[in-house]
């Protein structure tokens, strides 16, 4: 038994797990875990059936993902409610990625409903999906194969309760989509995570070329200006995957890669009166290359997590930015090599 | 919602009004208010806030709307053009997770 159901209803020839509707610790720590990045690919719910409440036959059916952070958000805003959840496969995915992708789909709705006999379970032929689930499934196939109406819900769980008291409608506030200080912000541990191993090695070839001087190669050099340089690197990187994200709306460019470049190079600016960039032009304009490089690169890659961004438009944006990127850090290598020896 | 514009002019979304039944599905699934209903038929009126998601299209009965959607991720493109694919966010079947 998982540490979320607190029983067993016995409903239409079925025993079907009940699910608390309070978090517990476990709960917030294991969300704690996967914003950090941690097992998250196995943060996931059984598919299947599930009952909040003491639901009958004419009890609402919601319908979500079963990446757990999903699950808990959906069951945490269910209180109160008597009804019923159809956790769908979506491979431990969130419901709009998961639409995106192909799992919380048309085909696996139609072959859950069937497979739980859920035209058995209730007695009417209304389910509800969250709004952002409609890039995957289309309402009208689902009908045309299993009879049921599905009736997209608001994009928030924390509105499904609005929804259902104001008649199963979604007002225009409860259909929009945003991205506020906090969705960023959570967004931001993950983004830190899953580019350490580019860190790890930006660090390694910085601390090698660091090593250098026209006397060859040595340690001593190695911890003396390593130290720095290291320094540099890692605040480029948290300018893209911190400062850019939390400053999205306020930096004026749209492209991604241009605000990343902004904060790449206010920090280098930064950096520069601080007496970190070296001492010879040429390291100066090196770290002026790399640090804008690297925030400008890691803030493009931040249209994935945001929720505004088109396909068309982040490949215009990379059309331009990805050359100009490599080009940067290229030459900022290449400078950073050529200062160890004039 | 102005904060909410990407760039302009590049969305692949088109609807055919002739066709639509004026059903108001795709207002209902749009996230960023692309669409409004009015004279019994659907109309685009923030083609700049559309994402290419592809929920107006996918839950268009008579077929009025087409985008060529996608996940408009740096990092999926760039997978995409290293395994010579869609654009992909990095999560296979088997079952990572992302985005």
């Amino acid at each position: 038994m998982s540490t979320f159901t607190t029983g067993i209803i016995q409903h239409a020839d079925a025993s079907i797990p009940m699910v608390s509707t309070k978090l517990k610790t476990t709960d917030f720590l294991g969300s704690v875990m996967v914003r950090w990045g941690f097992r998250r690919d196995h943060y996931r719910v059984t598919p299947g059936l599930y009952a909040v409440g003491q639901p009958d036959a004419t009890s609402d059916v919601f319908v979500t993902a079963n990446y757990k952070l999903t699950f808990d958000n959906v069951r945490k805003n269910l209180s109160g409610i008597n009804g019923w959840i159809l956790v769908l496969d979506t491979k431990g995915v969130n419901v709009w990625c998961a639409a995106g992708k192909g799992t919380f789909a048309t085909k696996e709705l139609v072959n859950r409903i069937r497979q739980v006999s859920l035209d058995k379970v209730v007695n009417h032929r209304r389910i509800i999906l969250p709004q952002l689930g409609a890039t995957g499934v289309a309402a009208y196939k689902v009908k045309e194969e299993t009879g049921f109406n599905v009736h997209y819900g608001p994009v928030r769980a924390a509105d499904i309760q609005k929804f259902i008291s104001d008649g199963y409608r979604a007002d225009k506030k409860m259909r929009r989509v945003t991205f506020s200080l906090m969705d960023r912000i959570k967004l931001v541990p993950n983004d830190f995570m899953s580019g350490k191993l580019y860190l790890l090695g930006a660090v390694v070839l910085i601390l090698l070329i660091s090593g250098f001087s026209s006397n060859g190669f040595s340690f001593s050099n190695l911890i003396t200006k390593g130290g720095s340089a290291v320094l540099n690197i890692f605040l480029a990187y948290a300018s893209g995957v911190v400062l850019t994200p939390i400053l999205l709306p306020y930096l004026p460019p749209r492209q991604f890669s241009v605000k990343g470049f902004y904060t790449g190079f206010l920090v280098f600016i930064v950096m520069l009166l601080l007496g970190f960039t070296g001492a010879s032009v040429v390291e100066i304009l090196s770290w002026f290359f790399i640090m804008t490089a690297i925030s400008s690169f890691l803030a493009m890659n931040f249209t994935g997590s945001s929720t505004y961004t088109s396909l068309s438009g982040v490949k215009k944006e990379m059309k331009f930015s990805l050359p100009v990127q490599i080009g940067f850090a290229a030459t900022g290598i290449i400078l950073q090599v050529l200062g160890k020896f004039i | 919602m102005k904060d909410l514009v990407y760039l302009t002019d590049v969305v692949t979304l088109s609807l055919c009004e002739d066709t639509c039944n004026g059903c108001g599905m795709c207002i209902k699934v749009c996230p960023h208010e692309v669409f409004e209903l009015s004279g019994k038929k659907a109309h685009i009126i923030n083609r700049d806030f559309c994402m290419e998601c592809g929920a107006c299209a996918m839950n268009c009965q008579v077929h009025a709307i087409t985008v060529k959607s996608g996940v408009g991720c740096a990092a999926g493109i760039i997978n995409g053009i290293l395994k010579n694919t869609e654009p992909t966010c990095g999560c296979s079947d088997s079952g990572s997770a992302c985005c």
